[in-house]
Formats: C-alpha cells, sequence, structure tokens
C-alpha cells in the first residue's frame, strides 16, 4: 500500500523535469506557420485583410506587427484563464479580451503617439474581426499552456504578416512602380501625371523606364490573384498539403 | 456543463474587469488624446497653406501650431446667407455635426491667416468618399478666386486608392494655383478629372481606380466653396 503511493508520486513528478523553456516543441510552434501550416495559404484565415490592406507595403507591415501583437496578447491571457471559461460562453469570452487589449493599445497609442494612431485607426477594427486572432485562441491558446500559446500566436501572426508584406511588395512596385514610396521603376516623364506613372530617374529603375504601372494591381482583385498563386506553388511543391482524397 | 450560475458570475467578472480596466484608461488618457486632437485638427488647417509658413507644418512643434493660431489665426463663424456669427470661435464649429442639420440652419466655420505674405481665406468642407466621410480645408488668397492651397483627409478610404488624397501629397498640391470662376465669371469650383484634367487652370488629375473618392472630392468642393460665397462676395 505504502510502495504503490510513492511510486505514484514518482510518475507523477517526472514530466515537470525535462520540459525547456524554448524546446524543439516551442521552435515547430513558431516556424510551422511560417510554411506548412501557413494562416493565410494553408488555414485560408485573415484572407480578407490580406485583401484589404496590401496595395502599398507600409500599411501591410503596420497590420503585420499589430496582428502579431495582438495574437500573442490575446492567447497567452487566454490560455492563462481558460480553465475558467465555461464553454458555453468560450467565444464571447475570447472576444472580450481580444477587444480590450485592442482597445488598450488605441487608447495608449491615442495619448502618447497620435500619428501612429492615426495611421492605424482605419485598421484597428481590421484587427479584432481578424479570423486569424480567434482562430488561434480556439484551436490552440483554449487547449494549451500560456507560454506556448504565447509562441504559437506570435508565429501565426509572422506567418500572416510574411505573406501581406510579400503581397504588397509585388503589388505597390507593378501597380505603382514605388516601394514604400520610393519610385523605383517606371516611365521617367514630368508630363505624365502621378497616378498613372512613377518616375525613375536614375540607377536600377531606369532600366525598366518603359514600365507602364498595372493598375490592376492597385485593386483588391489582385491580391485575390496572388495569393491563390501561392496557394498553387505551395500546396504543389509540398507533399504534406497534397489533398489525396 | 456549466451551471447558469457559474457562467452568469464568469461574465460579470469579465466584463467588470474589462470596464474597470478601460475606463480607467480612458480617463487618465482622456485630456492628452483631446490636446493630441486639437493640435491635430489646427495643423490640417495650416497644411492648406503650407507654403506660406515659416516651416512645413508637419516640422511645426506642438506649442508652435497653438502659437501660430492665437497670434496670426482671425477665427470666423458664418451662418448659411454669409452673416458672421457671434460669441463663437471657428474651432468650436464641428461640420460633422453640421451637416446632420438641415442645410439653411448650418454654421461655417472661416480661418483667416494674416502672414505677412498676404491674407489667406481657409474653408472647410466635407463630403462623402466611397466608404465614409471625407473633408479638407482650402485656402483662398486674397483675390477670392484663386486656391493658394488644400489639405484632404478621410475616415476609412481604401489605402492606396481613396486614402490618397491624404497620403499622396501630390495630390493636394495639384490644387495651388486653381481658379474657381469660369473665364467668363461664372462659378465653377475645381473638377478632380477621371485621369487627366483636361484643362488645367480649373482641373485637377484624378486618382486611378478611385472614381468614386475623386467624384467626392469634387462634389464636395464645389457644394462645399459655394457655402463660403454669400461672405466671401460681402467682404
Amino acid at each position: 500500500m505504502a510502495e504503490t503511493l510513492v511510486k505514484e508520486q514518482k510518475v507523477a513528478q517526472v514530466p515537470k523535469v525535462s520540459e525547456p523553456i524554448f524546446g524543439q516543441k516551442e521552435r515547430k510552434l513558431l516556424l510551422d506557420p511560417l510554411t506548412d501550416n501557413n494562416p493565410i495559404t494553408v488555414q485560408v484565415l485573415g484572407v480578407c485583410s490580406a485583401l484589404a490592406v496590401t496595395s502599398l507595403v507600409a500599411p501591410s507591415v503596420v497590420m503585420a506587427i499589430a496582428v502579431t501583437a495582438v495574437t500573442a496578447l490575446s492567447s497567452l491571457v487566454t490560455s492563462m484563464v481558460r480553465n475558467y471559461i465555461p464553454k458555453s460562453v468560450r467565444m464571447i469570452a475570447q472576444l472580450v479580451i481580444v477587444a480590450v487589449l485592442v482597445t488598450i493599445v488605441e487608447l495608449v497609442l491615442k495619448a502618447y503617439n497620435f500619428t501612429i494612431y492615426k495611421q492605424l485607426s482605419v485598421y484597428i477594427g481590421l484587427i479584432i474581426t481578424n479570423c486569424i486572432v480567434m482562430g488561434r485562441l480556439e484551436a490552440f491558446a483554449m487547449a494549451n499552456k500560456p507560454w506556448r500559446s504565447f509562441i504559437d500566436g506570435i508565429g501565426n501572426g509572422l506567418g500572416y504578416g510574411a505573406i501581406l508584406i510579400v503581397v504588397g511588395i509585388i503589388r505597390e512596385l507593378l501597380g505603382k512602380g514605388t516601394l514604400v514610396g520610393v519610385p523605383i521603376i517606371g516611365a521617367s516623364n514630368e508630363q505624365v501625371s502621378y497616378f498613372i506613372n512613377t518616375a525613375a530617374e536614375s540607377g536600377f529603375g531606369s532600366f525598366f523606364s518603359w514600365y507602364a504601372n498595372n493598375n490592376l494591381m492597385v485593386l483588391p482583385t489582385a491580391a485575390m490573384f496572388i495569393v491563390a498563386i501561392m496557394i498553387w506553388i505551395q500546396r504543389s511543391r509540398s507533399p504534406k498539403l497534397i489533398d489525396i482524397s | 456543463m456549466d451551471s447558469t450560475g457559474k457562467i452568469v458570475i464568469f461574465v460579470l467578472i469579465l466584463t467588470s474587469i474589462a470596464a474597470v480596466s478601460l475606463t480607467g484608461l480612458r480617463e487618465a488618457t482622456l485630456s492628452r488624446s483631446i490636446q493630441n486632437e486639437v493640435v491635430f485638427n489646427k495643423r490640417a488647417i495650416l497644411a492648406s497653406v503650407g507654403n506660406y509658413l515659416e516651416k512645413s507644418p508637419s516640422q511645426l512643434s506642438d506649442d508652435e501650431v497653438l502659437q501660430i493660431f492665437d497670434e496670426k489665426m482671425e477665427q470666423v463663424v458664418l451662418n448659411m446667407t454669409g452673416e458672421v456669427q457671434e460669441g463663437i470661435k471657428a474651432e468650436d464649429v464641428d461640420l460633422a455635426k453640421e451637416r446632420k442639420k438641415p442645410e439653411e440652419e448650418r454654421m461655417l466655420p472661416l480661418y483667416v491667416y494674416n502672414s505677412d505674405k498676404g491674407k489667406f481665406y481657409i474653408l472647410s468642407v466635407r463630403g462623402n468618399g466611397l466608404w465614409d466621410e471625407i473633408w479638407g480645408t482650402i485656402a483662398l488668397k486674397d483675390d477670392k478666386k484663386t486656391i493658394a492651397g488644400a489639405s484632404f483627409d478621410h475616415k476609412g478610404e481604401t489605402p492606396g486608392l481613396g486614402a490618397e488624397i491624404k497620403d499622396n501629397p501630390t495630390f493636394a498640391v495639384q490644387f495651388e494655383g486653381k481658379q474657381i470662376y469660369s473665364n467668363a465669371g461664372d462659378y465653377t469650383g475645381v473638377v478632380v478629372r477621371k485621369g487627366k484634367a483636361q484643362d488645367k487652370t480649373f482641373e485637377v488629375d484624378g486618382i486611378t481606380g478611385a472614381t468614386v473618392t475623386s467624384n467626392g472630392v469634387t462634389e464636395m468642393l464645389v457644394r462645399g466653396i459655394a457655402y463660403y460665397k454669400p461672405y466671401l462676395d460681402k467682404i
């Protein structure tokens, strides 16, 4: 009787000893969303904002940072209180947590960095409704420990951001001939309106002076095509993602 | 299954924490954010006379913005028939609220900038873009016919498309020197032409892919500047 009790206690203590802070599992959580488990191209979450904000590089970067921060922090908080959340109201509870975090960021920016606040204001609503945030809370944070949920949130935010920035670069370069507002390619002609063509006076860009901006690239439709092509390439290259059903 | 009692208590605790923390934070930051908003609006007004300032409006410090308003800016409030309203300052008139009133009851804010480079009349206009409201300030030169500068802003236009009215400085620059009266002397406003301007004296280039916003700017300017005409014709 006494012997079995001791044995049980020993068994219970074993797993606690061998858990590194950043081991194989955490690495996988952080890097998987960048490739095989990308929120946009594989999970197909957050596509709406990926179409809406990617016409220029700068807003894409801002959105990527904002979503990464919100996904990571809300995963952390949700995971900390996950055992107290009644199952029938869990989604409402998650929504409250996300909304509170986003509003805190908004209020602090409004008081201490008004310029960034003004730039972000259009996107703040888009962050709360971003499917990735709720999706990761439901799929991961509700069933895992805080630290891992935090890593998972960062990983998914980065995976989302990587796609956003790539789409943003393609669209701004081909649609406006600029990158972050700096003219790169396009005709060098002062008579031509800025909005139709951009001038690249010298250097690398002058080789592409024949290029006329593709106005389709500025429209959200272009993002749809670019994201679809990315999904196509990724799925045909990665054996894990090939659907055999 | 959780009991109803547990669910109710959980939701109450969660919402109380959310409400208390957000209210506390808002109260703590309110005065700062109001101040930021005031300076932001004044800076936007100065942007329309940006060419006639010592520094570009974005480089002015908050205190310098307020100082220019104290020393060189005359604030007038008009009604729709062009009569000056006493006892009220232009900065207290919120065009967003005025737009909801019937047209004849509206108040108009007018700023008169007295610089050593001349006198400028700064008009505020507001209209609709594609998704939400757009607004702007237009500075007229002393002749009350030539545009000295313009600045635009919006609530929720698409980045890269309609949002270019604010984000792309080359859009607002186009308005400098445009005439709001035709050669025959009729009031025309300024037209944002889809594609390229036909007549550079009265028209500016539209934004590719943002026709609705461009047309919204035209409508806003033609209607908004006309509101000030009764007063401008009198003085």
